[in-house]
């Protein structure tokens, strides 16, 4: 658990991030959103200290984060950036052992460790391993980047943008490839971004900040429908609120016993997906599959009106 | 990048450079200020500052000297530093100058006075003091310039008003007046006739290999070569085939070609001077951004004219830049071809190396850095006017 | 690539046989003398020459490389941080004193012979290394500082692990230009009575004889050449070794 106290950062007159207070409990992905220059990356460097703050206090597990030296506590810290931040002269594996390296890991145990990183972000360790960072293709080099965060197994990953110099296809699987390992490893996140869909997609918990105050920070669907300020509304887009709401709910939740015809849709996708094959199939009822493809009921429209409609 | 903010500051607030140039200055002081010796060849006598001047000069000094270091190693406002530095700078020169009148016996004309170790040591330290205050202040090109030449008015105005004629190095130029013009000549004209031809040859050139592929890494290959051979080594190589030339091309020696003297010198500093030139033309013609050649061609500009408009016009401060290292390396190179008979400032260094006279090296060495160190200035500052004008960022 | 390795070998043998027995050479130099000159130097040997020459140029090219990166390094520390600026202005006017002033005002502290003219090769060979070093160690890409720092590395460890590593093939080209430049001004050193190749050279000079200043010459010439170029090569391997391309 990652205790955020009146976290305060001033450059001269300038306070970049003011009074900031939160909590994040383990396991949660905490995604920070804001517009350029509100104070985000401050914010997460501040956590790991590679910013120092002017006041206030962190805490992990109760334990303040300036009770030990900033080195050491940055080694139990996982950290990704935009750009992967790669040491050019290191091989993939090399980059990737670097935490382990530090915190004096036995060579067997790195080794492993660095094959069952490679191999769980789909790039065979006999392939990619004694490879220079700058063979690989930004996508891969994005990838070693998270790698290198995960080495060490820490409890709590931050990361800066680390999807922002991805194309889009690459980056949805990027994102799927986190959300994996969240899952897997039960690893604590704070991911930073300015891409509002990206932190509705990934955070089970979003930050906003402007100019350095944190405005509301709640769940995704608490944040769609009652946002706290007028910026925060503007930041979602008055556009498609109902969408992200159903996009944020599973269809398997709602579903009704009976049958219907037609192409069947997964318990597992979102109710959003559901309305879309709904209204592009021309369908009143849809017929609900589980992920095995056994039929477990159906799914109406006038659950997906219901469900879509601001609540009161 | 990084953040870490300087929290409270003790009251008094001490310069890290601060303390390095007044521990150089402490020991300047205690070293001897002058020397004197009876005639040029004999071993020196030390005399510290009190023995080197009137005891209410050698106070006032010490005092200056004083205060000078304190300005340094508090933390104070940079023009303050910069004021201090060429206070000191010029209290030392007026009284290394009076040291000499001091020391020399009435009517001496063999005793010699030169500077001591302590007096070079502290110039050291507050020409450091100068040199830091002035990057920090970060001034304009065109008062980077003035200041040069108040700081050369200054030194001028010293040596007409005579304060400077009882010191060693002047006595060898008093001796030699006439020669010292001489060479001077010849080293500018050797160092600037080896740029102008460079800049002749060398810029068409590097158009020439910009323009065609396979002929630049040839040419800029060869030139890197000749840039390798060290200069006197050059300087030899070239007796040859220019002692064959005179003998067996009429008419050669009759406009000053020979083997020996300055013909080989002003070919070898332009073989050197070929380089920088050439490269740094093709480098800069490289970076002209490929839009604006586009855009040059979209409006129908021959080729010529999208050289001399676009082209040229956006290299130009790359290639001044190539000039003013050729300048500056040329200043100090010139120096070598006194070896081979060629003049210039060189021949005072040689000579006075050869009789053991510093003060000869001296009188060749000083004007040849300070030839060099204005040229760098003027050129830095006319490069930076330059640069800002033609490209942004 | 094939050729030039060839002709690179080539040169060196020729160059290692010249100095190893000039005698053998003798018919190359005859036709360049007058007056029943010698036609090869030989008040010292040309080895002996080469040697003491080459030596002069590794001491002092190592003690200007310690001296520079070492310099380097603290100005860019924090506790270093406020020496910069001053140390890019001093690397600049140090660039302006030509070598042989340096060589020049050391004879008066130092005497003749070999003193001044280390004092000199280290001296002069110390700003090319200084300035390459400080650009190697300042121009690092900032998003591979901020992972050193973010993976937790020490100050110690970041320099030692990162930044030198990034920054040697920029050093080594510093290190390229300090040695050409001492291979140059050691020549020079010959003039305060060091035992140098500047020997043969001045030996010509005077004794108004061709073929010695064509030999010593030639000798520090190709010497000059092919150092560079190895020293050329040895920087693209570790260009390509540390994974930065230019
Ligand atoms: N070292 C510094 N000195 C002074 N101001 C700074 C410094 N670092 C950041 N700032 C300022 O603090 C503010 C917040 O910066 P920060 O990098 O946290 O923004 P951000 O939200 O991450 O923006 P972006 O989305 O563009 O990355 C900006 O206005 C920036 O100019
Ligand atoms: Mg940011």
């Amino acid at each position: 658990m990652i205790e955020i106290d009146a976290l305060t950062k001033d450059y001269l007159d300038l306070t970049v991030v003011d009074h900031v207070s939160m909590r994040i409990d383990d396991g949660d992905i905490a995604v920070i959103v804001g517009t350029s220059g509100s104070g985000k990356t401050t914010l997460l460097r501040m956590i790991n200290r590679l910013i120092e703050p002017t006041s206030g206090s962190v805490k992990i597990d109760g334990k303040d984060t300036r009770s030990v030296p900033a080195h050491l506590l940055r080694r139990e810290i996982g950290y990704a950036i935009q750009g992967h931040g790669l040491f050019p002269h290191r091989t993939v594996g090399q980059n990737i052992a670097t935490v382990p390296v530090l915190m004096g890991w036995e060579k067997p145990r790195i080794a492993a460790r660095v094959e069952e990183l490679l191999e769980l972000f789909q790039l065979p360790a006999d392939q990619f391993r004694d490879r220079l960072p700058s063979e690989l293709s930004g996508g891969q080099q994005q990838r070693v980047g998270v790698a290198r965060a995960l080495a060490a197994e820490p409890k709590l990953l931050l990361m800066d943008e680390p999807f922002g110099a991805l194309d889009p296809i690459i980056r949805a699987k990027a994102q799927a490839d986190l959300v994996g390992i969240q899952k897997r490893f039960g690893t604590t996140i704070v991911l930073v971004t300015h891409d509002m869909e990206e932190a509705i997609h990934l955070g089970t918990r979003i930050a906003v900040m402007d100019q350095g105050k944190l405005l509301q920070y709640a769940t995704p669907a608490e944040i769609v429908v009652k946002p706290a300020t007028d910026f925060v509304g503007e930041l979602l887009g008055s556009g498609d609120r109902a969408f992200r709401l159903l996009g944020l709910r599973r269809i398997g939740d709602f579903v009704e016993p009976g049958e219907a015809s037609g192409a069947p849709v997964s318990a597992e996708q979102t109710l959003r997906d559901g309305l879309e094959e709904a209204l592009w199939s021309g369908r009143a009822v849809l017929p609900v599959v589980d992920g095995a493809g056994k039929p477990v009921g159906r799914l109406t429209l006038a659950t997906l009106q219901r469900l879509g409609a601001r609540p009161q | 990048m990084s953040t870490v903010a300087a929290t409270g500051s003790p009251r008094i607030a001490v310069d890290k450079l601060g303390v390095l140039i007044a521990l150089i200055a402490a020991v300047a002081a205690l070293m001897p200020f002058a020397a004197f010796r009876a005639n040029r060849i004999v071993v020196g006598i030390s005399k510290g500052i009190f023995e080197a001047l009137p005891l209410w000069e050698a106070v006032l000094v010490a005092l200056a000297l004083v205060a000078a270091i304190l300005v340094a190693l508090l933390r104070t406002p940079r023009l303050w530093r910069l004021f201090a530095s060429l206070a000191m700078l010029a209290v030392l020169f007026v009284a290394i100058g009076h040291s000499a009148s001091f020391l020399t016996p009435e009517g001496d004309r063999l005793a010699r006075v030169s500077p001591g170790a302590g007096f070079w040591l502290a110039v050291f330290a507050f020409a450091l003091l100068a040199a830091d205050s002035f990057t920090r202040l970060k001034l304009a090109p065109w008062l980077r310039i003035v200041t040069l030449l108040l700081v050369a008015g200054a030194i001028a105005l010293l040596l007409w008003s005579g304060a400077w004629n009882d010191l060693s190095i002047l006595r060898e130029y008093a001796n030699r007046a006439e020669a010292f013009w001489r060479e001077g000549q010849t080293h500018i004209a050797l160092a600037l006739g080896s740029l102008a031809a460079a800049t002749v040859v060398g810029i068409p050139l590097g158009v020439v290999c910009h323009r065609v592929d396979g002929l630049r890494a040839v040419v800029l290959n060869v030139l890197n070569a000749l840039q390798t051979i060290p200069s006197i080594a050059l300087f030899g190589l070239l007796i040859a085939p220019l002692a064959w030339v005179a003998a067996n091309v009429p008419g050669a020696s009759a406009i000053g070609i020979s083997g020996i003297g300055a013909a080989p010198a002003m070919v070898a500093l332009f073989a050197y001077s070929l380089l920088p030139v050439v490269a740094n033309t093709v480098v800069g013609l490289e970076g002209v951004p490929p839009a604006a050649t586009d855009a040059a061609r979209g409006m129908g500009m021959t080729n010529w004219q999208r050289l001399a408009k676009v082209e040229f016009p956006l290299a130009f401060p790359v290639i001044l830049t190539g000039i003013r290292i050729v300048l500056v390396q040329n200043i100090g190179l010139a120096t070598i071809a006194a070896l081979i008979g060629g003049g210039g400032f060189g021949v005072f260094v040689f000579q006075g190396v050869g009789q053991t006279a510093m003060d000869l090296v001296l009188l060749g060495a000083v004007p040849t850095v300070a030839l060099a160190f204005a040229a760098a200035v003027i050129l830095d500052a006319i490069v930076e006017m330059v640069s800002t004008g033609a490209r942004p960022a | 690539m094939k050729i030039g390795l060839i002709v690179r070998l080539v040169v060196l043998v020729l160059l290692v046989a010249f100095v190893v027995s000039p005698a053998s050479f003798e018919w190359a130099f005859l036709p360049l003398t007058k007056n029943n000159q010698p036609a090869i130097y030989t008040q010292n040997t040309l080895l002996s020459l080469t040697l003491s020459h080459l030596t002069f140029v590794a001491i002092a090219t190592v003690a200007s490389t310690l001296v520079a990166v070492g310099l380097a390094i603290v100005v860019t520390r924090p506790f270093g941080a406020e020496f910069l600026p001053l140390s890019r202005s001093l690397a600049n006017i140090g660039q302006t004193f030509p070598p042989v002033a340096v060589l020049a005002l050391c004879v008066p502290i130092l005497g003749f012979g070999a003193g001044p003219t280390l004092v000199a090769l280290f001296l002069y060979g110390l700003l090319p290394i200084f300035e390459n070093a400080l650009t190697g160690l300042t121009t690092l890409p900032p998003s591979v500082n901020e992972a050193a720092r973010g993976v937790g590395m020490t100050g110690r460890q970041r320099l030692l692990g990162v930044e030198l590593p990034l920054a040697t093939p920029v050093i080594l080209a510093g290190i390229r230009l300090s040695v050409v430049i001492s291979v140059a001004t050691a020549t020079i050193g010959s003039t305060v009575a060091a035992s140098t190749l500047g020997e043969v050279i001045i030996a010509g000079l005077l004794s108004n004889n061709v073929a010695f200043v064509l030999q010593g010459g030639l000798v520090v010439g190709v010497m000059a050449v092919l150092i560079y170029d190895a020293l050329s090569a040895l920087e693209r391997v570790l260009m390509a070794r540390t994974g930065q391309r230019r």
